[in-house]
């Protein structure tokens, strides 16, 4: 196990591959590690193609509410599966195109705990956890809708 | 107790939060919304679909239809958008 904080949620970058490395490293008995990493995209809409260019985005948290979510999200995640261990980095404040957003890690002794317990997390984390982006293109800034398929994925946890 | 509003909710309010004593008889989430509504063309404007408001006591998710008895912190916002 691990004595690192399982939740981050900070202004500064972050590297994915030292991050992800570091976790290994700290759950070097755990069968599997599972991970996902969210980038930050350079174009809104569902396709570069038709979307508009992103030149940055803000993301806002609510400070103390986003680490007691992401905090219950483990605990629920560690209720569901026999995981090892867990790690959530978030970024809040101004970021450019290409930047991670997110890291989400995952350490179980096999495989598909590791698998499921880190699609959980990403999808309530999508829903429930208080952060808000806002994008910046030509025509200025603009707060991004929630969207309903978030919702959707979220829902499919629930029991 | 202190009221905080986030994204473009703060945007449309002019502010990030407030200190607040509402009267006795705003004992729910949505009669705290009922009550600031009132106080300025901006609390107006953040609040006129209360559809798209999320809100969250002691930094909690609620219902609009939950109670405010003992909250310190209650904070308004839109669904949210991470990850």
């Amino acid at each position: 196990m691990t004595s690192q904080t399982a939740v981050r949620v900070q202004r500064e970058a972050f590297d994915p591959g030292m991050e992800v490395g570091d976790f290994c490293r700290h759950n070097a008995m755990s069968g599997g590690v599972a991970t996902f990493v969210g980038q930050m995209r350079d174009f809104r809409g569902d396709t570069r193609e038709s979307g508009d260019t992103i030149t940055a985005m803000t993301l806002e948290h609510y400070p103390g509410m986003a680490e007691r979510q992401l905090e219950g999200l483990i605990t629920e995640a560690k209720s569901r599966w026999p995981l090892d261990d867990v790690r959530v980095i978030h970024r809040f404040g101004t970021l450019q195109p290409g930047e991670p957003i997110v890291l989400v890690a995952v350490a179980a002794a096999h495989r598909s705990e590791a698998f499921e317990a880190c699609a959980f997390l990403m999808d309530w984390l999508k829903t429930e956890a208080p952060f808000w982006k806002k994008e910046s293109t030509a025509a200025g800034g603009a707060w991004v809708d929630a969207r309903a398929a978030d919702e959707d994925k979220a829902e499919r946890w629930r029991r | 107790m202190t009221v905080l509003y986030f994204a473009w909710v703060k945007e449309k309010v002019g502010m990030s939060t407030e200190t607040l004593t509402p009267p006795t008889d705003v004992t729910t989430v949505g009669a705290l919304m009922d009550w600031l509504t009132v106080r300025g063309p901006g609390h107006a404007a953040a609040f006129a679909d209360r559809s798209l408001i999320k809100a969250a006591v002691d930094q909690v998710h609620v219902p609009h239809t939950a109670p405010l008895a003992g909250a310190k912190e209650v904070a308004f916002f839109p669904p949210v958008t991470g990850g």
